[in-house]
């Protein structure tokens, strides 16, 4: 539990091949994922995708259909959940309705037979940590859902272990007390030094809490990195609408000199680098990276031009976000700094951006039925 | 249109000379004493069950003089003790088989899939829907030195187990009839145990039966006790089925008051034996009542 040398505490984790088949239904497809010491590691995707089953997988709730999975190098697949030495969180805390707090957090410890001044020791510093030493004495039911998840949070790190899995854990509790325990969490986990695999379906949550975000689509992982390579540097279209807002521009390719172009509601836009053979192109935007103009001011070099509508605009404060409709039906989204004259719905807008800014991906339908 | 309201609303608030406006007002009180909803049932259990018990004690104190003669006479009797403790103690024995055979039957009931689980329902309560009597008769066949059971045991070369007319017989034959009075309360609170807190133990490091003896099991006791409760006072009254399946030394107290009653017409003797009966019973859950309250609140299931 201290703080010192912390970083050894965590364990490295290596999931290799992983797959896990219920008859026909492949929950998870050849997932290889490498976790460093210490890291904060976010699984992130729709509800299906895959990132629960990983974590039960780790956590030994669920066995493999293949793969292997190593905790500190050493390989624990034939280990059965109780011999792991793993603490997981659920999304429904979870807590022992009959013990009170106390008694919860020390069961761990009592079946490690602990004797009872060290394990009193324990229990007071990982309730401590959680700040929740005052409520040892109380029963669960008698305690808030965020109480409850942070007493589970302290059960779940009294026995020390290398690896820390949290479910969803706080996906039943409301907006305010999610941002206010996100950073509680964070500071546990700088604390403690613990590897952490966080499982969410909420790409704020994941941006805000990882060190590392491994992005799951049906069953396998798109694309693995820091939030800013997964908003910026998007493998692919799924990974890019689902971290962040986005406008993805569908029109007719050509390629020519290396440099694809397409061809929107009559409009040509320059795309910027190829794709692979046979794929079909997207362009995709993020909206702080747009910009609107009144129609027929000149546009920059290097700028791309599409005419368009705008179809709302939204006050923030800070700025405003636009949507503006194109001449092919698709609409685009804007976020604009404040500017002198703000446009107005039903203004005829141009819409700009730096070739640069562009990202260009291989269309995919998948990304686009999973979107909510 | 407010001249309107104002007319109504001032017909409201003067009588008028016919009853009509009675029932406004009494429909008034009703929702203000929900308890008045209680009235049927209180009704019924007051005429079917306060008169005739208040009769009954009554009688065990004047029939046929005044005074304590009939609990003299049962205390005295060593034969009426006796079948007393013996009825607490069938009682007891069915209830103990009755736990151990519902609480697997429950647990399954709560692990398989819905159509299974209709079918083990369904097992539970088709016997039900069949008359004690019946079900008592079929037994008498199973049980009996020549019947089913002992043809078995007897083709495997064992010698013939006395049931029919043994107090072993009047448990198994009690339980069964019983047996759905203790699974489903059982299944009812099995249902609602967060089948995650055996995991959560798990993955804290308890193999699973030490998750289950100290997860489950405690969470599942009130189940047990309500079960428990409902099996062990049915079984202090069951008549037919001991007065069938039992022989002269597995008489319940049921039995002896049926011959006070309607074969010796000693009323005050037969009510003197109910009392006792009814009265013990309430000191017996007095003592158990401490063991099963609950300490601690179910956790709310948000």
């Amino acid at each position: 539990m201290a703080a010192s040398n912390s970083k050894e505490r965590g364990a490295a984790i290596d999931i290799k091949a992983a797959t896990k088949r219920y008859g026909n239904f492949t929950a998870l497809d050849d997932v290889s994922l490498h976790i460093e010491p210490g890291e904060f590691m976010t699984l992130l995707g729709p509800s299906g995708s895959g990132k629960t089953t990983t974590l039960n997988v780790v956590a030994g709730f669920t066995d493999l259909t293949s793969g292997d999975l190593a905790v500190g190098g050493k390989s624990i697949v034939a280990l059965p959940a109780h011999k792991r030495n793993i603490g997981v969180v659920f999304q429904h805390y979870a807590l022992f309705p009959h013990m009170t707090v106390g008694k919860n957090v020390a069961y761990p410890l009592t079946l490690r037979g602990m004797d009872k001044q060290a394990r009193d020791r324990h229990v007071a510093r990982a309730l401590d940590m959680v700040k929740m030493a005052d409520f040892a004495h109380r029963y669960p039911a008698e305690l808030s859902g965020g109480q409850q998840q942070r007493v589970a949070l302290a059960r779940a790190i009294v026995f020390d272990p290398p690896l820390l899995l949290m479910d969803e854990p706080l996906g039943a509790l409301d907006k305010k007390l999610r941002e206010w325990l996100q950073l509680e969490i964070k500071r546990i986990h700088r604390e403690l030094g613990t590897t952490f695999v966080y499982v969410t379906h909420d790409q704020e949550e994941a941006l805000v809490l990882s060190d590392r975000i491994a992005v799951f689509n049906q069953g396998r992982i798109e694309q693995v990195g820091t939030g800013r390579q997964l908003y910026d540097e998007p493998a692919t279209l799924f990974v890019a609408k689902f971290i962040g807002e986005s406008t993805s521009l569908r029109g007719d390719a050509q390629t020519s000199g290396g440099e694809t172009s397409l061809t929107i509601a009559g409009q040509k836009v320059v795309a910027g680098g190829k794709l692979a053979g046979g794929q079909k192109p997207v362009v995709l935007l993020r909206p702080e990276k747009l910009s609107l103009a009144r129609t027929n001011t000149p546009a920059a070099a290097g700028q791309n031009s599409l005419t368009g509508q705008v179809s709302e605009a939204i006050y923030l404060g800070s700025g405003s976000k636009y949507q503006v409709t194109l001449g092919d039906g698709s609409v685009a989204i804007v976020r604009a700094t404040l500017e002198a004259t703000p446009f107005s719905i039903g203004d005829a807008v141009d819409l700009r951006w730096s070739v640069v800014d562009a990202k260009l991906l291989a269309d995919d339908d998948r990304a686009d039925m999973t979107m909510t | 249109m407010s001249q309107t309201s104002h007319t109504l609303a001032a017909g409201g608030d003067n009588p008028r000379p016919t009853g009509g406006v009675q029932g406004p007002q009494r429909r008034l009180r009703l929702a203000a004493y929900p308890s008045l909803l209680a009235m049927p049932a209180l009704l019924l259990l007051i005429a079917a069950m306060g008169y005739p018990l208040l009769t009954v004690t009554l009688r065990s104190f004047s029939d046929p003089a005044w005074g304590m003669q009939n609990y003299v006479w049962f205390f005295s009797t060593p034969v009426n003790v006796t079948v007393l403790w013996r009825t607490f103690s069938i009682a007891a024995w069915v209830t103990i088989v009755c736990v151990i055979a519902a609480y697997p039957y429950a647990y399954l009931m709560t692990a398989v899939g819905p159509r299974m689980r209709l079918v083990l329902i369904l097992c539970v309560l088709v016997p039900f829907w069949v008359s004690g009597v019946v079900r008592t008769l079929a037994w008498v066949i199973l049980l009996q030195d020549s019947g089913i059971i002992n043809s078995v045991v007897r083709l495997f070369g064992l010698d013939t187990v006395k049931l029919i007319r043994t107090q072993t017989g009047v448990v198994i034959g009690m339980a069964q009839v019983l047996l759905p009075f203790m699974i489903l309360p059982l299944y009812s609170v099995m249902r609602g145990i967060d089948l995650r807190l055996v995991q959560a133990a798990r993955s804290l490091g308890a193999r699973p039966s030490l998750a289950f003896l100290q997860i489950y099991l405690p969470l599942s006791l009130p189940g047990v006790f309500a079960g428990a409760i409902i099996v062990f006072i049915l079984s202090l009254g069951f008549y037919i089925t001991p007065a069938l399946l039992g022989g002269p030394r597995s008489t319940m107290l049921s039995t002896l008051v049926q011959s006070q009653v309607l074969s010796l017409l000693n009323w005050g003797r037969g009510g003197a034996m109910g009392v006792v009966l009814l009265v013990a019973t309430f000191v017996l859950l007095a003592l158990a009542a401490p063991l099963m309250r609950q300490r601690h609140k179910q956790a709310s299931r948000s």
